[in-house]
């Protein structure tokens, strides 16, 4: 492992920091070579960009705790006001006399004036750090707030350096007439090898070293192609151990028999990337079916097949008349839902030539009109048109199962749209004992 | 440690270094006021006649400093100050008043600021004023009584003079024009902004009270000039402690920017622009690799920082995406060639995908659908695809229309260097039918 070195620091530092930082040497060194020693200056704005999870307040975090460096982070999620920003910073910077010399409602100006006075009454001898995480929200503030903050240190007059963190690239930031320049930091994503490299090291205690870098790299063979967050395979890591080790419990296979451990937990994974990895069931869940032996996992019903909804008959009929009048083109409904609809010659109506299906496509809007007379024709019995149909088509859209499209006109003719997937139309036809297969125009 | 501290005539080279870290960093970072301005001695001395005029004459003045971000208008004015209070009279005299559009987001604030910069707020502190006018006009005459001679000249400085416009009915503005038309107190008004077409922001009757007095700065600097402040900004001074140190190192410079590869690298960056705050940049990322075992830069150095500065940011986020949402990405750009430009959503995305799948009959990405709902949205996230509008919540996630914002040469690029690519998956964005 390449040592950090930096003549500003004792090396006992930053021997901490360097172990603190797996397969983050080299972005820790060319951060660490850009802010300098702690009394030089360093430059104004700094703006790091990665993926999730690719260390990057990590790094942040690890480098300022441990040289002792003054800093305040700040979140922009938790700053819903501009007023919390500058209240942490201040009482990060000169304790809490100072943030409360904020005015009510602090301008920016307010900010500036209070930072300038108490940077007069104890003036920087090492450079102050503000750490912004999830700057993209900085872009929604205050149209003034991004440029401020990127040239603070030539508005207060202080040794300080901005550094924004984001996950989203600096061309989508800049402001229309433009700001002063951070400077751009890339942290790349971490290869396969470092995750592996990474991962292994929270290995289990009772089991050796190869064992455990053994299952994740089995791991990483399932999840490596869809997802690259450390953190997320951390946690599906931590979730499936106890399962890869099951057949060792049993004295079933013995550690060093891959091929037998892998055939065991390869579906489980398989199994694991379909629902806990989808959050559709959760975490404790997952470990709870790990733990009853009899049971497969997956049998306990996930969030989405939750989504089985008990509906009024009419409201069912309204719903899959909805889906069908979304769904079927307006020219095809004398053919489907007519019973004496003459002839129309099939090589004529189907025209096959038709590139993209609506299920491709989405939803179309229809009038409440023909919704209501596609709803009389697969209806069977008669039904009257009483305000309790009317009231259901608008408690459909109250459940957002249906979509008002156009807000201009409330009674006269609005325009709905079906917004239920096919599987749950499926669900509720099978019900109501209705084919709606048949009647479906994509898949005639 | 203790091997630096040994006795010796000469500085240790640790030393040097750091010293030398200390004045480069202030200069690069800190924006050091330079000994001697260069290429805009012209309009340092009709800025400067200017201000003298108001500072010693009382005559009052309104002068707008235009120029792109990065053109030195701060630094020219600086520069004019500091030359300016070299002389006793105004030393004693004069007022500054400096405001900031970013920071004096309103006429309220930029009013309490201007009280408090003039030392005003025990005067103001207990009357009650009606008009902004009236509060503005009571504080130059707090100002003439303030003194023993009749009135003391005030000097208004307005940094990103382009944002006071914005303000409502431009009030301040119009005030400060006004005073400086009408009124005794001698002040002078200085805008500072990055906007050509300033003028046409201030309503008519701003407008007339302005003097039209434009200082433009526009770099006007050849390639020759450009080498040579790029010189200027690495070397040490004379003032340097340890001489042979500096010697060694403005030859080292000298040498550097002599350098073929150098100049090219230098010539790029001065084709795209000649702002010179983004040579700070680049020499910033330069400086940072000099180090106690390393104390020079070398042409390596300047090349790998400028490959940093040029890189593509959207193609390294690219790098790191999964497989599954390259592959996303690349059926997105199918669309985008099908169907010229037009919106896609989720299912079609998909379903082009499928048809890759059923070509290839290869089962390795078979992903459910609500896998690859989540690496779509990942994408999302990323901003590497939007939504056309923003209604997100009316229409049901898979069939919300979004738009690519990556173009071709991009994702082929990406593609090229995406670290163990499947072939089979490179060759299906090669081909034009997908």
């Amino acid at each position: 492992m390449a040592l950090l070195q930096h003549p500003g620091y004792e090396e006992e530092k930053l021997q901490r920091v360097a172990e603190q930082l797996p397969c983050r040497e080299v972005q820790a060194g060319t951060l660490l070579a850009l802010m300098g020693q702690p009394q030089q200056y360093s430059y104004p704005s700094i703006f790091i960009y990665g993926h999730r999870a690719s260390g990057k307040s990590h790094v942040m975090n690890v480098l300022l705790k441990e040289l002792e460096l003054p800093h305040a982070t700040v979140s922009c999620v938790e700053c819903v006001s501009v007023a919390l920003l500058f209240e942490q910073v201040l009482l990060s910077f000169f304790g809490c006399d100072a943030a409360s010399l904020l005015p009510r409602s602090p301008s920016l100006s307010d900010f500036v004036r209070i930072y300038r006075e108490q940077c007069s009454q104890s003036p920087a001898r090492q450079t102050r750090y503000i750490v912004m995480e999830k700057a993209e929200i900085l872009r929604d503030t205050d149209a003034n707030l991004l440029p401020a903050l990127l040239r603070l240190q030539e508005l207060v007059e202080d040794n300080v350096t901005v550094i924004l963190l984001s996950e989203i690239v600096w061309d989508t930031f800049r402001p229309n007439t433009g700001c002063f320049e951070p400077l751009l930091l890339n942290f790349p994503d971490y290869s396969k090898g470092e995750l592996q490299q990474i991962l292994s090291q929270d290995r289990h205690p009772s089991y050796s070293a190869e064992f455990y870098s053994s299952y994740i790299n089995i791991l990483l063979g399932v999840f490596y192609s869809v997802c690259r967050d450390l953190r997320e395979l951390r946690h599906l890591a931590a979730l499936n151990f106890s399962k890869f080790c099951e057949p060792l419990a049993d004295g079933k296979v013995k550690e060093t028999d891959t091929h037998k451990l892998w055939r065991n937990i390869e579906p489980h994974l398989k199994k694991a990337m379909q629902t806990v990895y989808l959050r559709e069931v959760s975490s404790l869940q997952w470990e709870q079916i790990q733990q009853m032996e009899e049971k497969e996992a997956g049998v306990l019903r996930g969030l989405s097949a939750h989504t089985h909804v008990e509906l009024p008959y009419y409201s069912k009929f309204l719903l899959i008349a909805a889906y069908l009048a979304s769904y079927n083109p307006a020219r095809t409904d004398k053919r489907f839902f007519l019973k004496h609809h003459g002839k129309i010659r099939k090589t004529n109506f189907l025209k096959k030539n038709e590139k993209t299906s609506n299920h491709l496509l989405g939803p179309k809007p229809f009038p409440l009109d023909r919704l209501l007379a596609i709803f009389y024709s697969v209806v069977d019995s008669r039904v009257a048109p009483t305000a309790s149909i009317f009231s259901q088509i608008s408690s459909l859209v109250t459940l957002q199962l249906l979509t008002q499209v156009s807000h201009d006109d409330q009674l006269d003719t609005p325009k709905y749209k079906c917004a239920v997937s096919l599987d749950f139309i499926c669900a509720i036809s099978r019900t109501v004992s209705f084919d709606i297969m048949k009647y479906l125009y994509d898949f005639l | 440690m203790s091997k630096r501290k040994v006795q010796n005539d000469h500085m240790p080279s640790g030393e040097c270094v750091t010293q030398l870290q200390t004045i480069l960093r202030k200069r690069l970072c800190h924006q050091q006021l330079p000994e001697k301005l260069e290429g805009v001695e012209a309009q340092h001395k009709h800025l400067l006649e200017l201000l003298k005029q108001t500072a010693i004459h009382g005559e009052s003045n309104s002068v707008l400093i235009i120029g792109p971000r990065g053109a030195g208008k701060t630094t020219l004015l600086k520069c004019v100050l500091r030359h300016l209070l070299e002389e006793k009279e105004v030393q004693k005299n004069l007022l500054q008043v400096h405001l900031n559009g970013l920071l004096q987001t309103d006429d309220r604030i930029a009013l309490k600021e201007i009280t408090r910069q003039l030392n005003l707020e025990n005067v103001v502190g207990d009357k009650v004023f009606g008009s902004f006018a009236e509060n503005l006009a009571f504080l130059l005459e707090a100002l003439k009584k303030g003194d023993r001679s009749s009135s003391r000249p005030v000097l208004f400085v307005l940094d990103e003079f382009d944002l006071f416009a914005h303000h409502k009915n431009q009030t301040l503005l119009y005030n400060l024009f006004d005073v400086s038309q009408s009124a005794q107190a001698p002040i002078a008004v200085v805008g500072v902004t990055c906007r050509l077409d300033v003028l046409e922001l201030l309503e008519k009757r701003v407008k007339s009270r302005f003097s039209h007095r434009q200082i433009h700065l526009l770099s006007s600097l050849t390639f020759a000039q450009y080498l040579e402040r790029v010189r200027a900004q690495l070397s040490l001074l004379d003032d340097f402690p340890e001489t042979k140190f500096a010697q060694n190192w403005n030859a080292g410079i000298e040498t550097l920017c002599e350098d073929k590869s150098v100049k090219e690298v230098l010539q790029r960056h001065y084709n795209s622009s000649k702002d010179f705050r983004s040579v700070h940049m680049l020499l910033m990322s330069c400086l940072s690799r000099v180090s106690v075992a390393k104390p020079a830069i070398k042409p390596v150095d300047l090349l790998e920082a400028s490959r940093l500065c040029l890189a593509d940011a959207k193609a390294n986020m690219l790098h790191g995406l999964s497989i599954l949402e390259l592959c996303l990405i690349i059926a997105m750009k199918h669309l985008n060639d099908i169907y010229e430009g037009e919106p896609f959503n989720l299912q079609m995305v998909h379903n082009e995908f499928k048809k890759f799948l059923q070509r290839k009959s290869n089962s390795m990405y078979n992903f459910d659908q609500p896998v690859v709902m989540k690496a779509f949205e990942h994408l999302q996230q990323l901003e590497l695809i939007r939504p056309v509008d923003g209604s997100s919540a009316k229409t049901q996630r898979e069939y919300q229309l979004m738009r690519l914002m990556l173009d071709h040469s991009q994702i082929m690029e990406a593609l090229q260097k995406y670290p163990q690519c499947p072939t089979d998956v490179q060759q299906w964005a090669m081909s034009a039918f997908g």
